[in-house]
């Protein structure tokens, strides 16, 4: 990275099964006026806007970026839509800050969003393909059987996705933010939930929610906003195809190769030991046990053995999620983005009550399709 | 508004269903699997350079990218590596649940597909258990996995794990 890049200003709108008060133009503004207040700046002083969601087929707006330029205030300015499926906030954050880091741009704005009440995203995700059978039933039908094959290859024991789906949902009363807020969330709560994709249950699983996030990126000179900014330290995407003979569909080769790329960039060697804490796109309970191994937490096969000993919760050694994550507020275009967000807020020391003390490095990841697409940054409160 | 529609509130949301015609050309290697469903059979591709073997082929293969010229015909039996059971109703569901989604690789092939799994209890499928393809009767035979009516267990002792793990 030639210029060094910053996160002056973060936004986020309270996350709903439906927001009916506004549009999907509302729901981004809101979230983006939010992000410049807290970066002490206007809509005039961003030079361009990257603006991500999930396919179009969701809402059915196609190319929405080009109806939502005034809401953003980006008539006249550069703007420009990133396509990554489920990680795509992640990607966007990441094409928004390339504008900064090779020197094109001394402030931009970036959005992601998903408005899934006006949408239907199971349908999306399941609509009969030319001359094959019709047995696709949403991401759950895509993702349940790898994660049961997750289950055979590790050995780990049934509770453990429920002890995930607990722990989130407990960490997202700390946000005001998120959109369930199960006070009364417990192991037997989830496991008396309706199977929904065996292995897979109801309260192992997201909510869909309307919800956008949005960021205010700044170049070293341009730097402003209420709270010390969160510079970043490494960015990377990665892709792999969906089909291929070999391919490790539990522990993908395109997010080892990612990580190990962001690392390098941000002198991680010991990811557990080095990082304050992560925000980490688990959809589905089971997601955290294998992207523990996938990101290099620790070894192949050891991923439940950390969520079992308590290493992921709020007051363990390296906590995952303390937002409540995406199994608590899932607008799938926004979801990535409120990981990279998060982890932004929390190296600034602006997280609230779901603030890990003294975090001063942590990572963001998000993934997308299946499994396929792949979008990491590292944060922090030091210069890199 | 009258007629009792005052009572409801105001209309914030509104559902438009919309529909698109098209016209879908498989093009070479997926016409040619397609064909092969039509004389009810499974055809594959092996790629020259690695030897794995697609099904259905894409005509490339992915690791290699190289064009795939050689065709091999499966077995109609396969091992389930790994499976769902769906339970969750959505729009358009064109199959009654709960039901089972298997990945089966089929016997010569390097890349497991989705298949229906029928004729088993939901409670009672595994991974590794052996499984057949059961097909629409000769007459009806298209060129469309509506071909394959489902798959079944076919009664052999159940797929060692190391025999299928590099597939999952």
């Amino acid at each position: 990275m030639a210029e060094r890049c910053a996160v002056i200003g973060v936004g986020q709108t309270h996350h709903k099964a439906k927001r009916e008060d506004v549009s999907i133009a509302g729901l981004v503004r809101e979230a983006a006026k939010m992000a410049l207040a807290d970066a002490d700046l206007t809509w005039s002083d961003i030079d361009a806007v990257v603006i991500g969601k999930a396919p179009d087929m969701f809402e059915g707006n196609m190319m929405p970026e080009i109806y939502l330029a005034p809401a953003l205030g980006a008539v006249g300015k550069p703007m420009f839509r990133v396509h990554t499926a489920g990680s795509v906030g992640g990607s966007t954050a990441i094409v928004a800050a390339h504008l900064i880091s090779s020197g094109i741009h001394k402030r931009v704005l970036t959005v992601a969003y998903e408005k899934q009440s006006d949408s239907d995203a199971m349908w999306a995700l399941s609509v009969p393909q030319p001359f094959a059978a019709p047995l696709l039933a949403g991401a759950g039908g895509y993702f349940a059987p790898h994660i049961r094959a997750y289950m055979r290859r590790s050995g780990a024991p049934d509770h453990i996705g429920r002890m995930v789906a607990v722990k989130d949902r407990k960490n997202a009363m700390r946000n005001p933010y998120a959109h369930l807020h199960l006070a009364d969330i417990d192991m037997k709560m989830v496991e008396e939930s309706m199977m929904l994709w065996d292995p897979l249950r109801y309260l192992e699983a997201c909510p869909s929610s309307d919800g956008a996030a949005a960021m205010v990126l700044a170049a070293e000179d341009a730097v402003s906003g209420h709270y010390p900014p969160a510079w970043v330290h490494g960015m990377a995407m990665r892709s792999e195809p969906t089909m291929f003979a070999g391919r490790d569909q539990i522990n993908p080769q395109a997010g080892r190769d990612c990580s190990a790329d962001v690392y390098a960039q941000a002198g991680v060697t010991d990811p557990r030991a080095q990082f304050d804490c992560a925000e980490v796109y688990v959809p589905f309970s089971w997601y955290e046990p294998m992207w523990l191994e996938n990101l290099g937490f620790c070894g192949q096969g050891d991923g439940w053995k950390l969520t079992e000993a308590g290493a992921t919760a709020f007051d363990g050694d390296i906590p995952w999620n303390a937002s409540g994550g995406v199994l608590s507020s899932n607008p799938i275009g926004a979801s990535g983005m409120l990981r990279f967000l998060e982890v932004a807020m929390q190296v600034r020391g602006q997280a609230g009550e779901h603030q890990v003390d003294g975090a001063k490095l942590a990572l963001g990841q998000a993934y997308g399709g299946g499994s396929q697409f792949f979008s990491m940054w590292v944060v922090g409160s030091a210069k890199p | 508004m009258a007629d009792g529609t005052t009572d409801q509130g105001p209309v914030t949301m509104l559902a438009t269903p919309i529909s698109l015609d098209f016209e879908f050309t498989p093009g070479v290697a997926q016409s040619k699997f397609l064909r092969g469903l039509e004389r009810g059979e499974f055809l594959g591709q092996r790629c020259g350079t690695c030897g794995q073997v697609y099904v259905p082929s894409r005509g490339t293969c992915p690791t290699d990218g190289v064009a795939t010229t050689e065709d091999v015909v499966l077995g109609n039996s396969g091992t389930v590596t790994t499976y769902c059971v769906v339970n969750v109703p959505f729009a358009g569901q064109a199959i009654e649940i709960p039901y089972i989604c298997a990945q089966i690789l089929l016997d010569g092939a390097n890349l497991s597909f989705m298949g229906l799994l029928q004729e088993i209890p939901t409670d009672q499928i595994r991974m590794g258990m052996r499984v057949e393809a059961v097909w629409v009767d000769e007459a009806e035979l298209i060129p469309s996995l509506a071909s394959v009516k489902y798959f079944r267990p076919n009664g052999e002792p159940d797929a060692d794990y190391d025999t299928y793990k590099e597939y999952l």
